[in-house]
């Protein structure tokens, strides 16, 4: 293979698209660039765009602005005109319900790529016993799509996808239509799998677990826009918007930095905190946020505590008054819905609930120590 | 809510009260019961008259000296000729009927599946004026070749075709319709091309319908009669089929008439017998 002009090795393989993909009254704008050998997980809710943006890259809709390239291919280029379809793409697509083909056996739906690629049958079926293999399912080989369990058929879906050797990988949702039992034994297995294939993946879902375990980096879609990108660690801590928070579990408020040396923050929704919480990301804090900076602040809900009288004056900087609104019982604790200036989510054990008594409309206090708030700049 | 309430077994009864009331919502009630009864009568009492009153004994002498075994082979070969003819072209055109979108697709369709519903004598002269000699097409085709279709045995297997081709273009439709298109477009991704996906992955998924449209198509071209005897005529040999044989036999031997009407109720009790699972499956639909 040749060398691009701009030096950029051909077998290095990334992908890299800049699309913008107008459908029906909505539209999606989005940058991804996945490497060789990187999982990109697009984490979004319903409707963000994630599926749009997959059957842009896959091929099966047109992009109607940007480019799409991968390696030394160009896929897609709409100044250009340049549109590669799906079927000459080479792309591993592992739909959401995995679109095995009813009528071939599982090694057939394995070999379908390379049979119909022009390769001989024998062959092909050679190939996918192999890829079989490989996910250690080679003993499914003989049955019908209809007698596999739904890991199973993930599974196959994978292989047919990894047999067609592709130079992109896509799975949507590739979790979704399984039961929470077959989920959590599947997630780990995935991520295995997946490092098998040298290629960029981009992996589309809505639930945050998948994507922290499956991915090296996460892109948040919301409304068709990127509105957060980075490592999982750096999107679990630092979440850019209200969906990001809820998914992750934190309290996220909007407010500007009004005292740098405090650490105050006014809150656009009323109420203040102060936040002397320290990201390890931040590397020592390169970022200083100036004053008035637009900030965004992060609490977790296990750093709040809840009190049904008026703490004694202590560590806590931060003390704030509120009604109960609802409570919600997770598995191993309580979460607590607290109108106040500001609202927050807290959780407690079931113990102290016991203990605490509450009732929705119940007035409360709570505290949180400065140094389990952070605080960071607000992106955009 | 209100249903599922009422079909819940009340707390404290027993299963087996509830099993009673459940069988005793299933009994039919007479008012439907009782013309159910009449329709069954009206349409089992000539199949039970054609038993009756046939000639049994000399059944065997009348088929030899009829034309019937030459009517029959001749209905078997035309109505097998249309079904090729009708699974080659057929099945193309459902498949663009049935992928296809817009207002000239649904009136394309209305119109080719017309003979669906014209009557078939319609259908014979409609062929008449585009085939025959003087028809729009046959006479470019008589000018040119000296060649012409009706009366020819080649007429019947057209006037068979126009009348039995919709019921197969129905069928695979219907199915091509309600088979998965993800499944083609996963077919796509693994690098197969249009026609290579149509022939590895939606052809097999509605062999099952197109095996029975096959045996409709069938079925229907060799019970072809009004068409087939407009266009084609009543030639023994050449054009007379077994219903044309039927007619032509009810009007000088009917006892000849009955006997080669048994010959296609048994072709036809087959044919029910080969779409069993499809038809006779309650709830199964085309």
């Amino acid at each position: 293979m040749t060398a691009r002009a701009d030096g950029e090795p051909a077998t290095g393989g990334a992908l890299r698209a800049d699309v913008g993909v107008v459908r029906g009254g909505f539209d999606l704008e989005v940058r991804a660039d996945v490497r060789a050998g990187e999982i990109l997980a697009v984490l979004g809710p319903n409707g963000a765009g994630k599926s749009t943006l997959l059957r842009a890259l896959a091929g099966l809709l047109p992009v109607s602005r940007g480019r799409v390239t991968v390696g030394d291919q160009t896929w897609d280029d709409a100044d250009r005109g340049t549109f590669v379809p799906a079927v000459d793409r080479r792309v591993g697509l592992v739909f959401q319900d995995y679109r095995l083909f009813p009528h071939l056996t599982v090694l057939d739906n394995v070999a379908f790529s390379r049979h119909v690629r022009g390769g001989r049958r024998p062959d092909a079926r050679a190939h996918a016993r192999e890829v079989l293999e490989r996910l250690g399912i080679e003993e499914l080989s003989a049955r019908g799509p209809g007698q596999l369990s739904g890991g199973q058929a993930q599974r196959v879906a994978l292989a047919r996808a990894l047999a067609s050797d592709p130079r992109l990988l896509l799975l949507d949702e590739p979790l979704a239509a399984l039961d929470a039992r077959t989920r959590l034994e599947i997630r780990t297995e995935l991520r295995g799998y997946l490092a098998t294939f040298g290629g960029p993946t981009l992996v589309v879902t809505h639930d945050p677990l998948e994507a922290m375990v499956l991915a090296d980096r996460i892109l948040v879609l919301e409304g068709g826009r990127a509105v957060q990108e980075g490592v999982p660690a750096a999107v679990a801590r630092r979440p850019a918007t209200e969906y990001v928070a809820r998914l992750v579990g934190l309290n996220l408020y909007r407010g500007a930095m009004t005292d740098r040396s405090t650490g105050r923050v006014d809150l656009d929704d009323g109420g203040r905190l102060f936040a002397a919480g320290h990201d390890p990301d931040d590397g020592g804090g390169h970022v200083v946020p100036l004053p008035a900076t637009r900030m965004l602040v992060a609490v977790a809900p296990t750093a709040i505590s809840l009190y049904t009288h008026s703490p004694d004056a202590g560590s806590a900087r931060n003390v704030w008054t509120g009604t109960v609104a609802g409570l919600e019982l997770l598995t191993d604790r309580v979460r607590v819905a607290v109108d106040g200036t500001p609202d927050a989510i807290v959780d407690i054990t079931p113990a102290a609930l016991a203990d605490l008594e509450l009732r929705t409309g119940q007035q409360v206090w709570l505290t949180a120590k400065a140094t389990e708030v952070t605080a960071y700049p607000a992106p955009g | 809510m209100t249903d599922d309430g009422d079909r819940q077994a009340p707390p404290g009864r027993s299963p087996s009260s509830v099993r009673a009331v459940t069988d005793a919502g299933r009994r039919t009630p007479w008012p439907l019961g009782v013309p159910a009864a009449v329709a069954v009568a009206f349409l089992l009492l000539p199949l039970a008259g054609m038993f009756v009153l046939a000639p049994w004994r000399d059944l065997p002498r009348i088929l030899a000296e009829s034309q019937a075994v030459e009517a029959l082979r001749l209905s078997l070969v035309t109505a097998s000729v249309t079904t090729v003819i009708s699974v080659v072209v057929g099945v193309p055109l459902a498949w663009v009927l049935a992928r296809s979108r817009g207002r000239a697709i649904r009136l394309l369709r209305a119109l080719v599946t017309l003979p669906l519903v014209l009557p078939p004598v319609v259908g014979g002269v409609a062929l008449l004026l585009a085939y025959g000699r003087n028809g729009i097409a046959g006479r470019w085709l008589y000018d040119w070749t000296g060649y012409q279709i009706p009366f020819t045995t080649a007429a019947v297997v057209v006037a068979q075709t126009f009348v039995a081709m919709p019921f197969l273009v129905v069928t695979v439709e219907g199915a091509l319709r309600s088979a998965d298109a993800g499944l083609e477009e996963a077919a796509a991704t693994l690098g197969a091309r249009p026609v290579t996906t149509f022939r590895r992955v939606t052809l097999p998924l509605v062999a099952p319908s197109l095996a029975a449209g096959a045996v409709l198509c069938w079925a229907r071209a060799l019970g072809e009669f009004g068409a087939t005897i407009t266009f084609a005529g009543n030639l023994p040999g050449v054009t007379q089929a077994m219903p044309s044989a039927v007619y032509r036999a009810f009007e000088t031997d009917p006892p000849a008439a009955v006997a080669l009407s048994l010959v296609l109720l048994t072709v036809s009790v087959a044919v029910l017998v080969l779409l069993r699972d499809r038809w006779l499956r309650p709830g199964a639909g085309l």
